[in-house]
């Protein structure tokens, strides 16, 4: 009985590991390598996207190496919106769409400054219970929360895979499943699809608030992206 | 605009092989996919790639919908002169790409 109870306080507390696990660590060597590489990571294709557009549209204020260590700071709350960097980004160039190349070139772009600093989201406990409360919400046809993969299975296989912790230190970060970069709003999405629930929109309350609860739980884990994840 | 990145050696020491990468970024479309409308994504795949070094032809290869989206090619140049790298491509819509690096051989 007691080993139930301890089973469940694990499942329930949603932060459970004795530390915490970038998504590379779960990946295979070969997307290790490919990640290591500026010369083969497919990422930095977004990235110089993104520098070019920068000194296109927004050097005339901010020079070009400015941006290290934003990212690391990101996502935030301020006048109780959240603020993902993307956001933040938008606010900036109203027009672009989620997951245009253009979006994400200049996320990339941004966040590559902050590469290898310790993420450090400007945010507390009390920010992120909404979020903390749609990881554990079990949904869809499987009935699943994100916790029962994530914390309960992590390191465990799912198929071929390595089931990962879900830290989402390396967004944007270009999936070889997708063969394109993407954010991290797209990934929520796709494993919710994979879980068969519902698919809130980009930009909805609730993937915001699942972003920045995933900030807290990574807080701390060095800033990868342009990750290659598989 | 970030569709291309070659990568050389900084210089090279004359007669040395020289590895050459190049990362194009392009869908590699199969011609099997299908967009959320049901309808067939047409086949778009890179199949042409060369490179001359110094206007002569040194490396070619035949590309098709086998390899995956943003290809990444590794080959290798005998460094010879100083001079340019330059690579080619065509696509499946008759797009053409091309990009150049300088080579430093000392």
């Amino acid at each position: 009985m007691k080993v139930v109870l301890l089973c469940l306080g694990i499942v329930l507390s949603g932060v459970s590991f004795a530390e915490s696990r970038s998504g590379l660590e779960f990946s295979t060597e070969e997307t290790r390598a490919l990640q290591a590489n500026d010369h083969e990571n497919p990422g930095m294709l977004w990235a110089d996207r993104g520098a070019a557009l920068w000194a296109e549209q927004c050097s005339s204020c901010h020079a070009a190496g400015s941006m290290r260590g934003v990212a690391a700071r990101y996502p935030t709350v301020a006048e109780g919106q959240i603020v993902t960097l993307e956001q933040r980004i938008l606010r900036k160039r109203p027009g672009l769409a989620y997951e245009s190349d253009d979006l994400l070139a200049l996320t990339a772009f941004v966040a590559r400054q902050s590469r290898g600093l310790p993420w450090q989201p400007r945010i507390d406990d009390r920010d992120v219970e909404r979020g903390r409360k749609a990881y554990l919400l079990r949904r869809g046809q499987m009935n699943l929360a994100c916790t029962h993969c994530h914390d309960s299975n992590a390191g465990k296989r799912l198929g071929s895979e390595t089931i990962s912790q879900g830290q989402a230190n390396g967004y944007p970060a270009y999936r070889l499943e997708w063969g394109r970069l993407g954010s991290l709003q797209r990934r929520l999405r796709a494993c919710l699809f994979g879980v068969r629930a519902e698919l809130p929109p980009f930009g909805s309350r609730e993937l915001l608030e699942l972003e920045l609860f995933l900030a807290q739980r990574g807080r701390g884990l060095a800033m990868e992206s342009p990750a290659v994840r598989r | 605009m970030g569709l291309v990145r070659i990568h050389l050696p900084e210089q090279a020491r004359r007669g040395a092989s020289v590895e050459a990468r190049v990362l194009i970024q392009h869908p590699m479309e199969t011609g099997f996919r299908r967009d959320a409308a049901g309808a067939r994504v047409p086949r778009n795949a890179i199949h042409s790639f060369l490179c001359r070094y110094n206007g002569v032809e040194v490396f070619r290869a035949t590309l098709s919908t086998g390899i995956a989206a943003n290809p990444l090619l590794r080959f290798y140049l005998r460094a010879a002169e100083s001079g340019k790298v330059e690579v080619w491509w065509l696509d499946d819509d008759d797009i053409e790409g091309s990009a150049s690096a300088h080579l430093v051989v000392v």
